[in-house]
């Protein structure tokens, strides 16, 4: 029988060695690969339904790698935070692979085996930052997996290299700054270990080191992030890779970079140090900036991928301002991160869904530009319903899951006393609604010029592809639902109980 | 007195089920109508089914569940709430056979993206009267404006497009500031919930200026209401097919934005807030201003359908007017006015449609001796034009009567308004009276004599219109017709005192 306490590192044992297999048998056969990179993230996500189930009935999961205990070895620690998200990172990887499989072998027919093994290797990363304890560790692990995003984004070529090429360079310095960030810790505490590093960090708070190494955390993570100012290479990124591998980097590769900023700010450093500065007052003001201006881009742009790439840099603007909040909030249900954590899961889910719409009418029409969608809604009616359903979710309209973001980061707001970003987030809505109605009033209502009824014949997408896409636009409702009945809200109480934040805060 | 059931459930989910059915039978027209039809017959007897119990003083309950903790996501009715519903839902029936007709005859492409969408506002509409709380109303608010976009837009011309835009953008921009509205309401009073006479503990949690910047934002929220100078979208959006000018820009969604005024007004502030903030004053003057620029408006308008937009606008602004007097009557008039003016303003609607159906005219200047080829239709815009008139013996009098009775109750400054609804009304007889004579006493240029083919619209669109008429002048004998004016009195006498 196999305990629970060994699933997260299995997880990610489980993972590589299925990236190394998928090359092997790839030689073999290329059918293989897609069935060995499905099979692998299914049975992932099972356990990370368990490790989340185990979680929450019994508690946080330590697993010494080797049996060395914790200061000398790494250690793994899954609590609800990285729990929480490591079950979104596999749905939306499930859900990814799922789609890829016609899509890939349309759009990349010679790179299928290197395809699915960077993916594999992808979502080892990923699962690696989440569930390690260990901070150098977590570091390594967002190498593995900037490493294979750069070489997922390139593979269409031409252009996309470029692209790729800006987000390396970008990238590479983000990773080294949290590299020297660590550096600096370690001269100062001389241990890698998250918990070890919290306990022996305070009486240090006010040392010159330990300032700047969280500056350099701040900033690294914040270019991994895309945070505005520091988003330049994400519309390129996200707008050149294979359709799939936007909605990874939009719905989750960015949110795993917060979920690492969330725990270096609160495991590694702790409440009390941002209490002492001014850091996430600073934040949100910058996390406003992004909102407006990453919606304001976004109108300017004719791209649909590229559009929905500035609109995560707007997203994740949301994120990072109810991040902001979160010390300053007390609420049981919109106190502490929960909104933040909220909107990392609504945001895999309506991005994930949009990016995988737009690689539809790509795969289907070669279509890139919104002037080009006339008439799409009666060709590609399921398509069109879903992009319909993610859009309206990301304007806002209740009850789908945006709306019920927008909700909890202006309660958090009004909590605050920051009535400046209830005004933001509002304007924020208004922004959305301009482009992406731009988009929709396309696919229904403009007619098309000179042909009247002729090619107005169904044209969908294969049931593999469309099976995602619908999964993820119905979901943009029902989990939106679930929201508003706070059926999941323990969950998320259980991370506030941990940080002490929320209503766990001692005045 | 509190009954929970779940029939304000059951009278939601008919047009969602209906929706449902609707999209499956697209390829058989004929029974994909008679989906709506049903939807629409079972929306009604369930919801009149609530009369009863509601006349008794009862309030029906339907909770599903706990949003925020003094937030219930849930329905709860009482008598004013269910005035709208059932008028909503009853001219949905009617609307929906005149629908058949019209849309058939002109031979109308995306059907079935109609009748979806349709069921859809109803669905909206039904909500927000049926709502016990503001954040429940803004959901359904919200439905309502999304799910009406398509059927603005229906045309698909360049023209409906940009009508369709100019709505969303409208519409939606209200909805940012209903929703700021309804999340300030819930950091002050800890709740949203509709409660007779105001939420108690709103006036001591808030200053005086927050209160005052509150109801602008709730102003602006409620943008449905077409009250100037926010009221563009009402007259571009009468490109829309005219069954969808008639349900949704006489009775659904305009009224929707009123039904959210009043309610703002007598169950979140509540009577005795409005007058201490002399918030009443103001909102009288924001109406009366709406009805008389409206009216002017509408006097330079040849599109009829436009023209009956303004006088929609004008109509609506009475509604806002009535309750702005915090009088009994005034409110009283107020929500009588709400079914009385949906009947009236529909009829006339159906009729603008049965001419455009029947001779394909939309001007007015060209409608010269229409009365004699359509006389039903013309009769029945008579009494139409003559409710919006204030004329007897229609159901505009009845309610006229009560705001002008309103004023007298409130005294002082109010009793200087009468005056102002004296010349709103000569205004109305000049925009409608020209109308009544060119159908019926003037010659039609050139064609006189000869065999023009011009006849009645079909039977699906002449017999809800003779109903709505009839229904209009039974109004003026008899009010309480569905129990209206038992539900305005049982409304009204829930809210409490008169004040000088």
């Amino acid at each position: 029988m196999l305990s629970v306490e060994h699933l997260p590192v299995l997880i990610v044992v489980i993972s590589l060695l299925s990236a190394f297999t998928i090359f092997i048998a790839g030689w073999l056969n290329k059918r293989f690969c897609w069935f060995i990179s499905f099979a692998t993230i299914l049975v992932q996500l099972v356990m990370a339904v368990f490790i989340l189930h185990h979680v929450l009935t019994v508690g946080t999961i330590h697993y010494w790698l080797g049996g060395w205990s914790p200061p000398w070895g790494i250690e793994y620690v899954v609590d609800a935070l990285n729990a929480y998200v490591l079950v979104i990172l596999l749905f939306l990887a499930l859900i990814c692979v799922t789609y890829s499989k016609r899509s890939i072998a349309h759009e990349l027919p010679y790179k299928i085996v290197p395809f699915y093994t960077v993916y594999q290797l992808l979502v080892t990363g990923l699962c690696g930052v989440t569930v390690t304890g260990d901070i150098f560790n977590m570091y390594v692990f967002i190498e593995i997996f900037s490493l294979s995003a750069y070489a997922l984004i390139a593979s269409r070529g031409k252009i996309a290299l470029k692209a790729s090429f800006t987000y390396l360079v970008l990238g590479s310095i983000g990773a080294c700054f949290f590299l020297l960030g660590i550096g600096f810790l370690y001269s100062v505490t001389g241990t890698l270990n998250m918990h070890d590093l919290s306990l022996l960090l305070p009486p240090l708070y006010g040392n010159k080191i330990v300032l700047t190494a969280f500056g350099f955390f701040t900033v690294g993570l914040s270019i991994k992030m895309a945070l505005f100012p520091l988003h330049t290479w994400l519309p390129d990124a996200h707008s050149f890779a294979p359709s799939e591998i936007s909605a990874m980097l939009s719905g989750i590769i960015i949110e795993v970079s917060t979920y690492a900023f969330i725990r270096v700010c609160f495991s590694v450093y702790t409440l009390n140090f941002i209490k002492l500065l001014p850091i996430f007052d600073i934040l949100c003001w910058i996390a406003a900036l992004g909102i407006i201006i990453g919606s304001v881009l976004a109108i300017a742009q004719y791209n649909l991928k590229r559009m929905l790439a500035y609109s995560s840099v707007s997203q994740m603007g949301y994120i990072m301002l109810a991040v902001g909040l979160s010390t300053s909030t007390h609420h049981a249900l919109w106190g502490g991160l929960n909104p933040a954590l909220m909107h990392i899961l609504n945001h895999a889910l309506m991005k994930g869904c949009l990016f995988l719409v737009a690689g539809a009418f790509i795969y289907k029409a070669d279509l890139w530009n919104i002037t080009d969608f006339t008439g799409l809604g009666r060709k590609m009616p399921y398509t069109c319903a879903a992009f319909v359903l993610a859009a309206i979710s990301m304007i806002g309209v209740p009850p789908t899951v945006g709306f019920v973001s927008k909700l909890y980061i202006i309660l958090a707001s009004l909590e605050a006393g920051k009535f400046i970003f209830v005004a933001v987030m509002l304007l924020s809505s208004l922004l959305n609604l301009v482009y992406f109605w731009r988009v929709i009033e396309m696919l229904y209502m403009r007619r098309e010029e000179g042909e009247e009824h002729s090619s107005s014949s169904k044209n969908e997408i294969p049931l593999s592809m469309l099976i995602p896409v619908l999964t993820l636009a119905s979901l943009c409702i029902i989990v939106g639902v679930l929201w508003l009945t706070e059926i999941p809200i323990p969950i998320l109480d259980q991370v506030n109980a941990l940080f002490g934040l929320g209503r766990y805060a001692t005045p | 007195m509190i009954e929970e059931s779940i029939r304000p459930l059951l009278a939601i989910l008919c047009p969602a089920i209906g929706s449902i059915l609707i999209v499956l039978f697209r390829k058989r027209p004929n029974i994909r109508e008679s989906w709506t039809m049903l939807a629409g017959i079972a929306q009604f007897l369930i919801i009149f089914s609530m009369v009863p119990l509601i006349i008794e003083g009862a309030i029906i309950k339907c909770t599903f569940f706990t949003a925020f903790p003094g937030v219930d996501f849930g329905f709860s009715v009482d008598a004013f709430g269910l005035i709208f519903a059932i008028t909503s839902t009853f001219l949905w029936i009617l609307v929906s056979s005149y629908s058949i007709g019209y849309m058939r005859s002109l031979k109308e492409h995306a059907q079935t993206r109609y009748y979806f969408c349709f069921a859809w506002a109803i669905f909206g509409a039904v909500g927000v009267a049926l709502s016990g709380n503001l954040l429940t109303m803004f959901v359904f608010y919200e439905i309502l404006t999304v799910s009406t976009y398509p059927l603005v837009a229906h045309d698909q011309t360049p023209e409906a497009l940009f009508a369709g835009r100019k709505y969303l953008a409208y519409l939606l921009t209200a909805g940012v500031f209903f929703l700021a509205a309804v999340v300030f309401t819930y950091h002050f009073a800890g709740t949203t919930d509709f409660v007779t006479g105001g939420i108690p503990n709103l006036a001591s949690e808030a200053s005086r200026t927050a209160l005052m910047a509150l109801f602008a934002l709730f102003l602006l929220g409620f943008m449905k209401a077409a009250w100037m100078p926010f009221h563009s979208w009402l007259p571009t959006a009468m490109v829309a097919p005219t069954p969808v000018s008639a349900l949704l820009h006489a009775v659904a969604v305009v009224k929707a934005g009123v039904f959210g005024i009043v309610r703002v007004v007598c169950y979140i502030y509540g009577v005795d807030l409005m007058h201490e903030l002399g918030l009443g004053l103001a909102l009288a003057c924001l109406a009366t201003f709406t009805i008389i620029v409206a009216n002017l408006f509408a006097l330079a308008q040849d599109n009829l359908k436009r023209r009956l937009a303004y006088s929609t606008i004008n109509q609506l602004s009475l509604i806002i007017f009535g309750v702005a007097l915090l009088s009994p009557e005034g409110i009283e008039g107020a929500m009588m006015h709400i079914p009385f003016h949906g009947f009236m303003k529909i009829t006339l609607f159906m009729c603008a449609g049965a001419i455009m159906v029947a001779s394909g005219k939309k001007n007015i200047s060209e409608m010269a001796g229409i009365g004699k080829k359509m006389p039903v239709t013309m009769i029945t815009f008579s009494i139409g034009a003559l409710g919006m008139c204030a004329l007897p013996p229609t159901a505009g009098f009845v309610t006229h009567h009560l705001f002008v009775g309103g004023c007298e109750e409130a005294g002082g400054t109010m009793s200087f308004f009468p005056y102002i609804l004296l010349i709103a009304a000569i205004l109305d007889v000049m925009y409608f009276f020209p109308i009544i004579y060119t159908a019926f006493f003037e010659k039609s240029e050139g064609s006189s004599g000869s065999k023009s083919k011009i006849k009645e619209a079909p039977l699906f669109m002449l017999v809800p219109i003779a109903i709505t008429a009839t229904v209009s002048v039974i109004f003026f004998f008899y009010p309480d017709l569905f129990h209206i004016s038992e539900l305005v009195e049982t409304a009204v006498s829930s809210l409490g005192g008169v004040h000088p």
